[in-house]
């Protein structure tokens, strides 16, 4: 697995060779533009990022949890997985600590533990992709695309229950 | 939207420390949340420039174009108004493929460039196009086929078969994906019929 990264370079510089293109100024002229990109995310990702790391401090997401929970529990959603699930679109290395935290308290293999893994294994962080990409062209009226990625992550959630407890009990 | 949403959530984390007597956290927060969004740049600032270097090769020696004839059939259902042949379909087709390999550091750059391409056709330069809706949201959802970071971890705490969750995790993408583009759809066709994108190109 570990080629794959390298190979993919290579074959592109191969290729490009072959063909006659000039891979080195090639590659300088792509990745200015890469610095430009990073520039221009710069703003969006501070101020997001920033406000996710507050609402995380501030005990607002335990909050929520304890909010859903009982409601949770009545539809058969283990508690332990419900921070998870709230922390997922938001923040990828809170969800990440999280589900850590539930493989070393259950583990990989229990039900909390399988389920915990089919939700990260099935969704990405909704915040950050909106940020860099809406944040890389300068879009501030983003539409409903916040609203049908919730809509795809809370589908995800739901599912991730269900699968593991059709298939892998 | 974001506007609402941002300040939303930096007024709830006041109001929710001061309601729980986290304050000091939440002023930490504050501080370190903008040094972590600049530590997090810059640690992907360095393959994010290496790997448009690589696009750019890609694209002068036509490597790109071939990946975008392999997912044209799909991708023509996801962006109708786009035209087969232009350089947004070859990028999100690069952003895809990426993705599905689980290079998620490789799909960032190509995905911002198919974002920049599918700007130069959008019309309200301010708003998202639904162009740009449907893409953004493909990359929202997680298309990769083996996720080997996860899989590490449950190996890691001890798991007897790390691999067993993928099944799982492949119904849940893709419904989690189907349901994510159908309320795009619904969306898009209730507000504005005609994509503005077919009078830009005619």
């Amino acid at each position: 697995m570990e080629i794959i990264v390298p190979l993919i370079v290579v074959l592109f510089i191969v290729i490009g060779i072959v063909k006659k293109v000039g891979v080195f100024d090639a590659f300088l002229t792509g990745a200015k533009e890469g610095l430009c990109t990073a520039y221009m995310i710069a703003p969006t990702l501070v101020g997001l990022i920033t406000a996710v790391t507050m609402l995380r401090s501030s005990g607002a997401v335990d909050m929520l949890t304890e909010l859903v929970t009982p409601l949770a529990e009545k539809l058969g959603f283990p508690a332990e997985i419900v921070p998870v699930a709230v922390l997922r679109p938001v923040s990828g290395g809170g969800s990440t600590a999280l589900l850590i935290g539930i493989f070393e308290k259950f583990g990989p293999d229990s039900f909390a533990g399988k389920v915990v893994s089919v939700m990260a294994g099935s969704t990405e962080t909704t915040f950050y992709a909106i940020a860099v990409y809406y944040g890389s062209v300068g879009i501030k009226k983003t539409r409903h695309t916040l609203f049908s990625g919730l809509c795809a992550d809370f589908t995800a959630v739901v599912f991730s229950v269900l699968t593991v407890r059709l298939f892998m009990r | 939207m974001m506007n609402y949403i941002w300040a939303g959530m930096i007024v709830l984390s006041l109001a929710a420390g001061v309601l729980t007597g986290n304050t000091k956290a939440v002023s930490e927060a504050l501080m370190t949340g903008a040094t972590e969004a600049v530590e997090l740049l810059l640690g992907i600032l360095g393959i994010m420039c290496f790997w448009s270097g690589i696009m750019e090769i890609g694209k002068r020696a036509h490597i790109t174009d071939g990946l975008a004839k392999v997912f044209a059939p799909v991708l023509r259902l996801l962006f109708p108004h786009l035209p087969r042949n232009s350089e947004a379909m070859r990028y999100i087709s690069l952003n895809v493929s990426a993705n599905l390999l689980g290079l998620g550091n490789a799909a960032t750059p190509f995905g911002i460039e198919a974002m920049k391409e599918l700007q130069k056709i959008n019309p309200i330069r301010d708003r998202a196009s639904d162009s740009q809706v449907m893409f953004v949201l493909i990359n929202t959802a997680s298309l990769q086929l083996l996720p080997t970071t996860l899989c590490a971890y449950r190996a890691s705490y001890g798991s007897e078969n790390p691999y067993i969750i993928i099944p799982c995790v492949w119904l849940t993408s893709v419904a989690a994906l189907i349901v994510g583009i159908s309320i795009a759809r619904i969306l898009c066709t209730g507000r504005n019929k005609d994509s503005q994108e077919v009078g830009a190109w005619r």
